[in-house]
């Protein structure tokens, strides 16, 4: 059976434009909050990832830090982190939702139970931040027998050797790292050199979905079009932070970012 | 399963292909983005340390740059005052900048310039991990930032100026607790966006699995030093040998301790308790912490039950940190080493007997292994040796001190 995350693709590619994937916080700006953000952006949005804060996170900028910071604050825990999600799916049964987060939050769950709770309450993928290739084979075999999609992730660094195994090695998706970066930081690669590190990685197995994430804001988006699919994050976080700066309602505003970065990309 | 140690083979080699100790503690739990760099630092790290030339050059500049060997000596006072053990001091505060931070840093940037990395980052909690990398960094032509907590800047200034006359960039850390631990993921977010240009220095033996493997090896200078003082000293090593370090990252125990992995010696290891009524303890090891993540290593770390990261207290900035080197928690799970932990207080007390009654004047951090020592000298026979690592100088410590103490006397 295809999975949800692979349908996504298909129907992107038949229609010619990236599938747009966004990532708020679960939690932020609070539990409530975060669950009516995802019933609106998903409106516009094709896949939305969801993170699970940790409160040390070695590979996030200053935007995502300050929402990871609200939503623990908040007192956001795993367990409400799938209740958001479970009560999204039972709405939304065909949005794809990847949770996003660091290892030590799932090795104090117990790997198996946390797989457990993704299963039941309809989680369709894992971002492991820190749990890199090769070291993430075991709990990547456990996702897929789960028919979880593990995703694993690219970055300008990788060696084409390692990019080849981390290939035949992947679920539906992979995750193409735009630059020498945390999240959040400003595109400092040029999109058309993103692009040509992107196709390089593309050639080696065309048919597997590839997506570009980090720095990509409503500015850049257009230029990367031709990607399988394009991540957008910390401008969401900053969103949310500037409309509680403002007293602004966070979720209307988020919906309007994201009808936006949709209409981009068309 | 427990696992054990190995004989003749170096504490930091000990690891599985994973670059796990006792298959359970350190590892690379790391981004995608690192793994090349960090890669290409152990195939360096592994040339370089059987390189005869780099080894000269190294044995160079600790000779002549660090200053080797630095004093052992006898606390004839504090044995007196105790009666019991005989007590001895390995005074590293005599090195170059008053503390071992001194080693790792040196060794850092000697890895950097054959790199060819222009420039360097690093952590610091005391301020001393920070100062050595600046001074080094001058030493060897590279330009150098320091990550340091908000908090650690405030009461630690006289590293911070020493950083800042060093001509290094500090960078204050102002997320989290602001203090070491927000620094080192600071510092190593700055890596992540930075490591084509960037050397990174961890200023512990905490990290990634390489970074515990430069720190450790660097600092063991400390006991190829020290074995040798020993034997001097008594002709032999003493069968009723304790050698006790503070431990924060480790860092110091570790390079204390290397050398003597395979004799009889007792290895004490001392962690941060924290003002006496505090439950903020930074002492893993000593409080029975579970196994966590934390900067790409498994190792016992203060934690809740979600997984995130608990925060500390403690008098010295160098041992307030929630994780420990997985180097120390192999050694725990050994048995080959103890951990204690003394509180804020006591290691005050220590500090201020110890400074009246000897010519040393030892910084907060050893002053919680000369504590330990206290206490225990007098439950001792004379025919034991206790040998204390008085790793760092007081100085940076001024502070504090005069307001805890009423007074700063040096
Ligand atoms: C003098 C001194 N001792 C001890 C420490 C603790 O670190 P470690 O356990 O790595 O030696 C520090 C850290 O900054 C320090 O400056």
């Amino acid at each position: 059976m295809r999975s949800k995350i692979a349908e996504v693709f298909d129907n992107c590619k038949k229609i010619k434009r990236p599938a747009l994937i966004t990532y708020t916080v679960a939690g932020d700006n609070t539990k409530n909050n975060s669950l009516k953000i995802l019933n609106k952006i998903s409106k516009h949005a094709d896949i939305l990832e969801l993170g699970f804060a940790h409160n040390t996170p070695i590979a996030d900028g200053g935007q995502i830090q300050e929402s990871s910071h609200r939503a623990i604050k908040n007192g956001i825990k795993l367990k409400d982190v799938f209740q958001i999600v479970k009560k999204f799916k039972k709405n939304n049964p065909n949005k794809p939702i990847i949770l996003m987060g660091y290892f030590n939050l799932i090795y104090q769950n117990g790997e198996n139970n946390f797989l457990k709770n993704c299963k039941a309450s309809g989680v369709d993928g894992l971002i492991v931040v820190d749990l890199p290739y090769p070291e993430n084979k075991i709990f990547a075999n456990k996702c897929k027998k789960k028919s979880i999609n593990f995703i694993q992730l690219l970055s300008p660094t990788t060696s084409k050797e390692r990019i080849k195994k981390i290939i035949k090695d992947s679920h539906d998706m992979i995750y193409y790292i735009s630059m020498l970066s945390t999240t959040g930081g400003k595109l400092k690669v040029s999109p058309k050199n993103i692009l040509k590190n992107y196709n390089r990685i593309k050639r080696i197995n065309p048919k597997k979905n590839l997506v570009i994430g980090f720095g990509i804001t409503n500015k850049t988006i257009s230029s990367l079009k031709s990607a399988n699919g394009l991540v957008v994050g910390s401008l969401l976080c900053k969103t949310i932070t500037n409309s509680l700066k403002m007293r602004q309602n966070p979720v209307t505003n988020l919906d309007k970012v994201v009808y936006n970065l949709k209409n981009k990309i068309l | 399963m427990s696992s054990k140690i190995k004989k003749n083979i170096p504490l930091i080699d000990q690891h599985d292909k994973n670059f796990m100790y006792g298959g359970k503690f350190g590892g690379n739990f790391i981004p995608e983005t690192l793994k090349k760099p960090i890669d290409d630092l152990t195939k360096l790290f592994a040339k370089l340390r059987k390189e005869k030339k780099f080894l000269k050059e190294r044995d160079y500049f600790f000779q002549t740059y660090v200053g080797a060997p630095t004093p052992f000596i006898k606390l004839e006072n504090l044995t007196d005052h105790l009666g019991g053990a005989q007590i001895y001091a390995k005074v590293v505060s005599e090195a170059k900048g008053g503390a071992h931070k001194i080693y790792g840093a040196t060794v850092h940037c000697m890895i950097a310039k054959r790199a060819g990395k222009k420039y360097v980052v690093g952590d610091t909690g005391a301020g001393y991990a920070g100062k050595m990398l600046s001074m080094a960094a001058k030493k060897f032509g590279l330009k150098c930032k320091i990550f340091m907590g908000a908090k650690d800047i405030k009461r630690q200034r006289p590293n911070v100026e020493a950083i800042r006359k060093n001509g290094a960039e500090i960078v204050p850390v102002t997320t989290g607790s602001q203090t070491l631990v927000d620094a080192v993921s600071e510092c190593m977010r700055y890596w992540v966006s930075n490591c084509d240009t960037t050397h990174m220095c961890v200023g512990s033996t905490v990290g990634p699995n390489i970074f515990i493997k430069i720190c450790a090896w660097s600092t063991a200078q400390i006991s190829r030093e020290l074995i040798k003082q020993v034997q001097e000293e008594f002709g032999m090593i003493p069968s009723k040998l304790k050698l006790i370090n503070c431990v924060g990252g480790g860092s110091s125990a570790a390079g204390f301790w290397n050398e003597f992995i395979d004799t009889s010696a007792q290895f004490i290891g001392v962690e941060a308790g924290g003002p006496r009524n505090s439950k903020l303890h930074a002492a893993p090891l000593t409080n029975g912490s579970k196994i966590g993540i934390l900067h790409g290593a498994a190792q016992y770390v203060i934690q809740d039950k979600e997984g995130q990261i608990g925060s500390t207290e403690s008098i010295s900035a160098g041992l307030d940190y929630p994780g420990i080197s997985p180097l120390h928690c192999f050694l725990k799970d050994t048995k080959r080493a103890k951990y204690t932990s003394a509180s804020d207080e006591e290691a005050l007390r220590a500090y201020q007997l110890v400074s009246k009654l000897e010519n040393i004047s030892p910084s907060l951090e050893p002053s919680h292994a000369f504590a330990e020592a206290i206490k225990l000298a007098p439950k001792l026979k004379s025919s034991e040796v206790i040998i204390v690592n008085s790793c760092g100088d007081s100085l940076k410590d001024k502070d504090i001190i005069k307001q805890k103490l009423g007074s700063y006397n040096r």
